[in-house]
């Protein structure tokens, strides 16, 4: 019995990380790798320091995620493909963006995020259709064109980078500097959070919900399309010049868009409590997401966005030293990202130590997304400040 | 804001947040500062008072809230400290009791994080593991102790840490793991706690108490700094933490910068030099700016001179002190300005004045003397080029030169502001020089438009406003006028020239004075109404006959031949001038500003800050966000395997699990964990 017990022993060993990553994996690893080295030996004599720490901090983050999260590297490399593809067929001139086919109507920054917005649309009637049809292959299809729309949201992202430079050496900027560039980092963020809690809960029923605040933005998006004329990339005030908008910017997007999910699923939760207690053996019941997922997964949306915002309010501070001379000023725009971050914190403290669940909770998460709201547009809106850079 | 509510363990074991303390009196105190509902309150008051500070904007000048609110809000809110609520006692009052609330939280709560880390709790009764939502048990095939060994083996190879101990009946084996999420409450705490200590030494209590006792008085006028009294000093040693600003031009130096507080201002003197060797500024070509940067020498005693660049982003630090590009501005560039006076006095050779931006001076003229306050110079006015002059692939953007602002202040102290730019602006396809007027900032500027003449300047015009005044000319051309009318009408007898010539002469006054709307109000006046507009328009044919002669002998003067006839050019400069004259009246000022040339001066606006709380905030920031990436991410998970050695030999196990974050992964780990426990301790080979 003991030579037994030896050998059951043996078995425990943990396998070593390594063992866990599969040949995909590997080849991840190797692209990222060659790919980072392309970029800095080509590129290296023109960035900053920082800026190179940034490169190399974007290329870690990828490699861990396209291993935590597998889609991630699929979807990275459509990304980069589309993306070269378009950047070697504008050879160096932005006219081309109206004279070469695939530019025009395909992934030329304008011509992406207009596929982006209609797959995102269609992707939310899909998931609508699914629901009231309780079609599971409708459901595949609106994932996979929610993932499409992703896709071509960051083509259109990439694209419009590369694009900021054609105008000129000197107005390149990463295309987070304006309303209508924020509105599509919004709708990509928000997708890609969405898509991770699919994949992971392996439930499509959230998507009605998720896509609906998408395809919110995407309007937002279109009217400022349309109506404003508001795609213009414009240059950058002299304060906004700094390798910190990197990551201040998208960070406080995973805040936004986790915010948004969670209400998302708030506003879920309230409509399925709402029937079951008028009719508890609706139909409706079995199509909606259960109560213990939504409750679930908007807690996990929203210490995900209070994690990333807490991260984006202190870099912002960080940035706010250097360019204004104080790390906190009281501008409406810090005043009202303190607001928000107090009422999530509220919000945290209520479940985590006084044990709230469910509704209540839930109401509260639809009430931030209005603070949350304010924040992101209300100021910009009604509010004057250091902030003013993207005004309705 | 107590920890949470965790694990349900046994009573004898579990630690409780809500257990009262040993001394009552004091609990009583702690119960009230530890207190979630007061922590949320405070929060909501924060974030009330936060919002207040938004939507009414803060720090204007006391003037713009009494227009705002009345004398009676105004004083109201005054009081309640709501045009400076950061700063207020109140607020700080709140942000001192979160800041307790917390600090007592923390107090109250290490001792049971500590107990919780590092506590096995491997005295737990079977009964309430039985009560646990993860649990299982089995008999196992192995002899308790191999069971016992086969447990450890795996909990450890899943990573967790592990306590043993033997009972009479049983042996427990109590494992944990993430531990540091019970940390990451306590850096989270102590964060909010570090950050608010530091912003505290940042916002200077010590100034603020001297300024409420009447040592620091701020000052209110606008004098040399020099000049401003001991009271409204502080010394580079006095002040601990501030932010100063100052504008600096072009080459010159300042030891002090200024503080804002309240209505007035306080000169913070400073242990060094700044000198402004340069500033350069950098445009697109929409005029936006691009960048601007400044060369600055700093000297302090007994030390070598250091020169650096400092840019938006890029600020300079110098001994705790950081110096940062924060704008720029003018330096007092020097503007030499022609004055054409517009009235009785005018001249075809104007009088120059030097005058510095924002700077004023007494600006004689005929009728009155004024005061003349010059405001902004820009250099450069860059504006889109409009649809009909674009060409294709041309510039979207054009500058077009120079302009500066200024007022001119009678002597009962009203002012109107005008708005003058050097070159000709181009207007409905002609060129002209502009000066626009206004009454108030809030409205639009008029313009008064005169006409460029050949050689690109304002000499003609002048010239023909001269001739207008002169009544020697006047009268001349008036008499020409007249013998034109009563030749061409055939109505000779009837009219004398001479009186004809003096009713023209009378318009042409009119006209000088105050344009066509004296001419027309004379007609109104003096003309019964059915005649009215007959007369109107014949006055006005005199008028322009009259007003015509007069630009005919300005061009004589000039040396042109206009008795061939006016070239198209000539008659459109005509139109235009007599329109220009027309709008003299409403222009409301009794000269033309031009100006001529200029030395341009720069500023550069600096900010000088202290901060010697910044490092404590920033090690609170990074423990606030490192608190609460451990508080999410991290599962304190406890597991316990109890073996009990039955009376009839077989082994018992009880498996149980509690995890505080992220239960239903922990669900599926405890679930997997338990096959293979019961798994590998029933397995039964060799035997």
């Amino acid at each position: 019995m003991p030579t037994s017990t030896e050998t059951v022993l043996d078995k425990f060993e943990k396998p070593p990380f390594y063992k866990s990553l599969g040949a995909y994996d590997w080849v991840w690893a190797v692209l990222i790798f060659l790919a980072g080295g392309q970029l800095f030996m080509r590129y290296a004599a023109q960035m900053e320091t920082f800026d190179q720490g940034v490169l190399l901090g974007s290329l870690i983050t990828l490699l861990i995620a396209g291993w935590a999260w597998k889609p991630i590297r699929t979807l990275s490399l459509i990304v980069s493909a589309l993306s070269i593809c378009a950047i070697t067929l504008y050879k160096g001139d932005i006219s081309n963006a109206e004279q070469v086919f695939a530019l025009q109507y395909l992934i030329s920054s304008q011509s992406a995020v207009m596929w982006m917005s209609a797959l995102y649309v269609m992707a939310t009637l899909a998931y609508l259709f699914a629901l009231i049809a309780s079609s599971q292959f409708t459901n595949r299809v609106a994932s996979f064109m929610t993932w499409s729309a992703t896709a071509m949201g960051l083509v259109g992202f990439m694209v419009r980078w590369y694009e900021s430079y054609l105008l000129g050496a000197d107005i390149g900027h990463i295309p987070v500097s304006n309303l209508y560039e924020v509105f599509i980092l919004f709708a990509v963020i928000m997708g890609l959070l969405y898509l991770y809690y699919e994949d992971r809960f392996r439930t499509y029923t959230m998507g009605v919900f998720a896509l609906a605040m998408i395809s919110a933005s995407v309007g937002f998006i279109l009217w400022y399309t349309f109506g404003r004329g508001g795609t213009e990339i414009q240059p950058l005030v002299p304060a906004l010049q700094s390798y910190w908008m990197k990551i201040h910017v998208p960070a406080n997007f995973v805040g936004y868009g986790s915010f948004s999910l969670a209400a998302m699923l708030g506003a879920a939760y309230l409509l399925r409590a709402s029937i079951a207690r008028r009719n508890p053996h609706s139909v409706w019941l079995a199509r909606l997401p259960e109560l213990e997922l939504l409750d679930d997964v908007m807690h996990k949306a929203i210490a995900l966005g209070f994690a990333f915002f807490t991260v984006a309010t202190v870099l912002g501070a960080f940035w706010a030293a250097e360019a204004w001379g104080n790390y906190w000023s009281w501008d409406p725009k810090e005043t009202w990202a303190l607001i928000v971050w107090l009422n999530y914190a509220a919000w945290m403290h209520m479940r985590l130590s006084k044990g709230w669940r469910g509704a209540p909770l839930a109401w509260w998460a639809l009430i931030g997304l209005l603070v949350t709201l304010f924040a992101f547009l209300g100021v910009n809106m009604f509010l004057s400040g250091l902030h003013s850079y993207g005004e309705l | 804001m107590s920890q949470n509510q965790n694990t349900n363990i046994d009573e004898g074991d579990a630690p409780s947040v809500k257990k009262p303390l040993k001394n009552r009196s004091r609990s009583g105190l702690l119960e009230f500062f530890g207190s979630m509902n007061l922590a949320i309150t405070l929060l909501v008051a924060v974030a009330i008072a936060a919002v207040i500070g938004t939507v009414l904007q803060q720090g204007l000048p006391y003037k713009d809230y009494i227009v705002k609110f009345g004398p009676f809000w105004f004083d109201v809110f005054k009081e309640l400290g709501l045009y400076n609520i950061y700063g207020s006692a109140w607020f700080l009052t709140i942000v001192a009791f979160l800041l307790t609330s917390t600090a007592v939280c923390i107090y109250r709560n290490a001792p049971i994080i500590y107990r919780d880390m590092t506590h096995f709790r491997v005295n737990v009764q079977e009964k309430s593991l039985r009560a646990f939502h993860l649990k299982a048990q089995w008999v196992a095939n192995h002899s308790s102790e191999d069971t016992l060994k086969i447990a450890l083996a795996y909990l450890k190879s899943r990573g967790y840490r592990i306590h043993q101990k033997a009972h009479e009946k049983h042996t427990v084996v109590a494992a944990m793991k993430g531990e540091a999420n019970r940390l990451g409450y306590l850096f989270t705490h102590a964060a909010i706690v570090v950050i608010c200590i530091g912003a505290l030494i940042d916002s200077n209590i010590p100034l603020k108490i001297a300024e409420f006792r009447g040592e620091v008085q701020p000052e209110t006028r606008n004098i040399d700094a020099r000049q401003v009294p001991e009271v409204s000093r502080l010394s580079a040693a006095e002040n601990s933490a501030f932010r100063g600003n100052i504008s600096l031009p072009e080459k010159t130096y300042t030891d002090f910068v200024n503080l804002y507080v309240g209505e007035g201002y306080l000169i913070q003197e400073l242990p060094f030099t700044i000198k402004l060797q340069d500033f350069r500024i950098e445009h697109y070509a929409s005029g936006q700016p691009k960048s601007f940067e400044s060369d600055l020498i700093i000297s302090a005693p007994n030390r070598p001179p250091l020169m650096q660049t400092i840019a938006v982003n890029h600020p300079l630090s110098y001994d705790g002190y950081t110096i940062y590009q924060s704008g720029f501005g003018d330096g007092g560039s020097l503007l030499h300005l022609n004055v054409w006076p517009l009235d009785r006095s005018a001249t075809s050779a104007p009088e120059t004045v030097k005058v510095a931006v924002y700077d004023s001076e007494p600006l004689q003229l005929e009728s009155v003397t004024l005061s003349l306050e010059l405001g902004d110079f820009r250099r450069n006015n860059i504006q889109p080029v409009t649809a009909a002059q674009e060409d294709g692939d041309g510039p979207k953007f054009q500058d077009i030169g120079p302009s500066f602002t200024f007022k001119l202040r009678r002597p009962d102290g009203r002012a109107r502001e005008f708005l003058n730019y050097m070159a000709p602006v181009l207007r409905n396809g002609r060129y002209y020089f502009l000066s626009g007027v206004r009454d108030s900032v809030a409205e639009e500027f008029h313009y008064l438009a005169v006409p460029v003449d050949e050689q690109g300047g304002m000499t003609r015009f002048m010239h023909l406003l001269e001739l207008l005044h002169n009544p020697r000319q006047v009268s001349e051309a008036a008499l020409r006028a007249a013998n034109h009318f009563l030749h061409e009408t055939q109505i000779d007898g009837e009219l004398l020239p001479n009186s004809v010539a003096r009713s023209i002469e009378r318009l042409v006054t009119l006209f000088a004075t105050g344009g066509f709307g004296a001419v027309t109000d004379h007609v109104l006046s003096t003309v019964p109404e059915p005649r009215q507009e007959e007369v109107g328009s014949a006055y006005v044919r005199l008028l322009r006959s009259a007003l015509k002669n007069l630009y005919i002998d300005v061009l004589v003067r000039e040396g042109l031949a206009p008795e061939v006839g006016l070239s198209n050019a000539e008659k459109q400069f005509f139109d235009d001038a007599v329109n220009a004259i027309d709008g003299i009246s409403p222009f409301g000022a009794p000269a033309f500003l031009q100006l001529a040339r200029y030395e341009e001066i720069q500023a550069s606006n600096l900010q000088v800050t202290v901060a010697p709380g910044r490092d404590t905030v920033y090690v609170g920031c990074v423990l606030l966000v490192v608190g609460i990436f451990m508080l999410f991410y991290l599962s304190h998970r406890r597991l316990w395997v109890m073996v009990t050695q039955g009376e009839s030999g077989q082994t018992r196990v009880v498996f149980a699990g509690s995890g505080n974050r992220n239960t239903a992964d922990f669900e599926q780990e405890f679930e997997a964990m338990r096959a293979d426990l019961k798994k590998h301790s029933s397995t039964q080979d060799g035997a």
